[in-house]
């Protein structure tokens, strides 16, 4: 049965649950409601709780083990002899896959039946020719294993699905019947269904831990996957950067790190001064209808998502910086280069550096001010001999927040930096970086056989630890060195 | 003691002595001077800031606004019984065997026929070359026609045709009769018939409704693209995300900021959330094609996908608004809830969640914004895939390959005929408009519902 179907069923059933236990309370004190421990909308409650959470989450666990355990089955029941040279496993069970559905495909149109399908053997007929009829490609004759191994992963498959609706539908039944006959006029309904709700927001809030560990294990895993097919060290320490599709490609991560870093740095010197200035300005000089209108307008650069900027810099910026400063200069002739891709992130980073310095600023008290003014100094003088002295933590802070902003950007990179994998220090070549290398490995097919495919993930880590590790290195300077006042 | 005694060499200097106050000193000019240069900076990067966002939407909206119009030419097509439908059985199987090679016979001799009609010069062009000047895409828009309407073989019919996109791009001013002459796909002399054909009446430039509507079109016939089925496929994983993160993440601020005791586990969770909130968008794709797609087995280019990835993404925007919101509700609330004997948890349901709401509910729009406008993430799951076919309804729908507004305008951009360009320039502006409509929103709210305590 369709997933989406058994839920809705499932929700029912909870509903009809609290509809029943409102009553079966009502009756259990013979209609006088004060009798009971809680009101009767919390015994309905505790129903509906008890009837749907159980089986959303056997339903959710089943659907997430089903696929393993049956690839499982199915896999250790094809002989190595199925397996073409030079192929391996995955690449048949994709293949097992897809006879699968081709063969739902086929009964869907009515084409086959179940009768038929059981003295369906690849030896006799065209399997191929057909599951092309039903739009289903493959590359290769099917083999009379494969072919039996879709027919088994297909079974196994409805077979489970149709398990699945039966343990769901009756675990739903079976929680309703035990909570109503539990319902009496001394159950404390109110408290249990209390302390279930509370348990249902402990378990949101754990979606974020999921999230990480989801993040760090895919990553792990697949660098892990990744290691095994190429050898940490050339990764790690060649200089080249050279991906083959047939094979013997160049990995070294170097020139990719290279590229961020210099693409990040460019962005930050744009960004930093300006920021900086902007926050000063905004929040020492400025009058309050300069400050009201100026910050909003500044802040909608931060609102505004990287592809507009990325198409900012692939339409206008990137042929302006070849028109007017790489063609004359001679240093380069394409519109995508360092320099427009830093540019153009750091436009992107200005409000970034400036509400976070902004708010720093204004934190330091204005005791310190008055005492330096008291002293004669200036007011540019205050602001750099009392203010930023005092705020400098947060504001070292922000700038390590933007450079990860940096570094994790993508779009702006893809569309402005360009795609060859360089180490040179002319701003005005096209360079790349890691998370343009991670699009470009990753987008079109994927199978995760490949190390040119799988590469990906070890950038991933490695930009993952990099952001990290700035936002950690951030958090711990604005802690450890922030001045507390008062 | 003071260094100054000590030393005793910054005694005041004796001319300083007999001199008004009021005089300034070279010193103190010097001071002046750097004190003007440094509200000078700061207001120069104040204007460089405003500079740059003003130069960033003009370029976006010069480069974009033309997409909105498109040329047309209004074509009385003869739908050729003998070449539609030959032994005139009106057998619609059979009617649909005719491809668009069949209609493009029809639409040469109808734009020829039009041509003539007006009295325009042919140029010496063949017939052929006149007929380019419709889109390719024209010959599908006359098939659909048929296909729905079998009982008009016969009949002349009215259509208004896209015309094709160097000839619409003369008209916007990115082609002109210079480089029509060094183009392999146009010609001066079409250009001069479209002039021509213009004053006729028969060729006109008019709002452009089906960029909304019709979905992606090949490299070739950029006039015919369109955003229907990314704004769909935008629609429906902001449904997606909207489902999923709103409950999720208000549940989780609740036990966060009201349940949660102080200990270690608390903070880990805390320290994971503002984690979350800090690692880059293309990671949480990465997410999405290990777990979602090669793992759990979801079909790429879906926007259960894409929904999914944007709700871990939006989730930490939407935590941190809500406990903001729950955390500006006073305590007194609280008390005089829990004073009158209710429960804690009738406390945050009946009395704070509610007051709460339009907090929460910002948050939540500008969450969504924020996922509205991500890109990099749908690119590792395939959203980039050239799909033509509007997704179903959903719930199916949402399994069904579809595409996004900003992988769309990123798409575009890849191809090679400049027509692209103006046209992502275009989805940017409807991706801004979009933006600005729920920013808008957010603000509304919270002038509208915001309480202050």
């Amino acid at each position: 049965m369709n997933v989406g179907i058994l839920s809705l069923i499932v929700l029912g059933l909870a509903a009809l649950g609290y509809v029943l236990a409102r009553r079966r309370a009502l009756a259990v004190v013979q209609g006088d409601a004060r009798l009971l421990h809680s009101r009767t909308g919390y015994y309905g409650q505790l129903v509906f709780l008890l009837t749907a959470v159980p089986a959303f989450l056997v339903m959710a666990i089943w659907l997430f083990l089903q696929p393993i355990l049956i690839e499982q089955r199915v896999a250790e029941n094809i002989p190595g002899t199925a397996i073409p040279e030079g192929g391996d496993l995955t690449l048949v069970m994709s293949d097992v896959r897809r006879i699968a559905g081709g063969i739902d495909a086929m009964m869907a149109d009515g084409s086959l039946g179940e009768a038929q399908l059981k003295d369906m053997h690849a030896d006799q007929t065209d399997i191929r020719a057909r599951l092309a009829g039903v739009g289903i490609a493959l590359g290769a004759e099917v083999s009379p294993a494969v072919f039996e191994a879709a027919k088994s992963y297909r079974k196994m498959q409805k077979t489970g699905a149709l398990a699945m609706t039966v343990v769901v539908l009756g675990l739903a039944l079976g929680m309703m019947g035990l909570a109503l006959s539990r319902i009496s006029a001394t159950l404390r309904a109110r408290n249990l269904a209390e302390s279930f709700v509370l348990s249902l927001l402990i378990g949101a809030s754990l979606v974020a831990i999921a999230t990480t560990a989801g993040i760090v294990l895919s990553l792990l895993f697949e660098t892990w996957h990744f290691f095994q097919l190429y050898p940490a060290r050339d990764f790690f320490f060649s200089l080249t950067w050279n991906p083959q599709f047939r094979g013997g490609s160049d990995l070294g991560f170097a020139p990719l790190i290279w590229g961020t870093l210099y693409v990040s740095l460019v962005a930050l010197i744009v960004a930093v001064p300006i920021g900086l200035m902007i926050a000063i300005y905004l929040a020492e000089y400025a009058g309050k209808r300069v400050r009201s209108l100026a910050k909003p307008a500044i802040e909608v650069l931060a609102g505004i998502p990287t592809i507009v900027y990325g198409l900012f810099a692939l339409i206008t910026v990137g042929p302006f910086i070849r028109d007017w400063i790489a063609q004359p200069t001679g240093l380069g002739d394409s519109s995508s280069s360092v320099l427009t891709a830093g540019l153009v992130m750091g436009i992107m980073l200005i409000p970034f550096v400036s509400s976070l310095s902004d708010d720093i600023i204004n934190a330091v008290p204005q005791a310190l001010r008055d005492g330096s003014y008291g002293l004669g100094a200036t007011q540019s003088e205050t602001i750099k001999q009392v203010i930023l002295p005092a705020a400098l933590p947060g504001v070292v802070g922000a700038i390590l927040l933007a450079a990860s902003r940096a570094i994790g950007e993508t779009m702006i990179v893809v569309m402005g930096a360009g795609a060859a994998a360089k180490m040179s220090l002319n701003p005005l070549e096209a360079m790349t970086t890691v998370t343009v290398k991670i699009v470009s490995q990753l987008t079109g097919d994927t199978e995760f056989a490949s190390p040119e495919t799988l590469v990906a993930f070890a950038l991933g880590l490695t930009l993952f630890v990099f952001t990290l590790g700035l936002n950690v290195l951030a958090l711990y300077i604005v802690r450890k060195y922030r001045e507390q006042y008062e | 003691m003071t260094d100054i005694a000590r030393n005793g060499s910054s005694a005041p200097a004796p001319a300083r002595r007999n001199r008004s106050l009021l005089e300034v000193d070279d010193r103190t000019r010097r001071r002046n001077a750097a004190e003007a240069r440094f509200k000078l900076m700061g207001s120069i990067a104040v204007i460089i800031g405003l500079l740059a966002l003003v130069g960033l939407l003009t370029s976006i909206l010069l480069n974009g606004m033309s997409s909105f119009r498109q040329t047309y030419v209004s074509l009385e097509v003869y739908l050729d019984p003998a070449k539609l439908d030959k032994d005139g059985s009106g057998n619609l199987e059979k009617i649909a065997k005719v491809t668009t090679f069949g209609y493009k016979p029809l639409i040469q001799k109808a734009m020829v026929a039009t041509v003539a009609a007006n009295g325009v010069d042919d140029q010496g062009l063949k017939a052929k070359k006149i007929a380019d000047m419709i889109s390719p895409e024209a010959p599908a828009t006359i098939r659909d026609y048929v296909l729905a309407n079998p009982d008009k073989i016969g009949e002349t019919v009215r259509f208004d045709l896209l015309a094709g996109g160097r000839i619409d791009g003369y008209y916007k001013g990115r082609v002109t009769m210079e480089t029509a002459a060094l183009d392999r796909n146009v010609s001066p002399e079409q250009l001069r018939i479209a002039d021509a054909l213009r004053d006729a009446g028969v060729l006109d430039t008019r709002f452009n409704w089906a960029f909304f509507t019709a979905p992606d079109a090949s490299d070739t016939r950029p006039e015919a693209a369109g955003l229907g089925v990314a704004i769909l496929g935008s629609a429906y994983m902001m449904l997606v995300v909207l489902v999923l993160a709103l409950p999720l993440g208000v549940a989780a601020s609740i036990y966060l900021e009201e349940f949660a005791p102080q200990n270690w586990f608390t903070d880990l969770i805390e320290v994971n959330i503002s984690n979350l909130a800090a690692v880059p968008s293309i990671v949480f794709g990465i997410l999405g094609l290990a777990v979602f797609i090669n793992y759990a087995g979801l079909p790429q280019s879906a926007p259960i996908v894409g929904g999914l990835v944007l709700t871990l993404m939006t989730l930490p925007t939407i935590i941190i608004a809500t406990r903001a919101a729950l955390k500006a509700v006073p305590p007194s609330i609280r008390e005089a809830a829990l004073g009158v004997g209710a429960s804690k948890m009738q406390t945050v349901f009946h009395h704070v969640l509610p007051l709460a709401m339009p907090g929460i509910l910002t948050g939540a729009i500008i969450g969504l914004a924020q996922a509205l406008g991500e890109t990099a993430p749908l690119l590792l799951i395939g959203m980039v895939a050239f799909v033509r076919e509007y997704p179903a309804a959903p719930p199916e729908g949402l399994f069904d390959p579809a595409s996004a507004l900003p992988v769309q305008i990123y798409n575009w951009t890849t191809r090679g005929d400049p027509a692209f360009v103006e046209r992502a320039s275009g989805a940017i502006i409807v991706l801004l408009v979009f933006l600005l409509i729920m920013n808008i929103l957010a603000i509304i709210l919270r002038r509208r519902f915001e309480r202050r305590w």
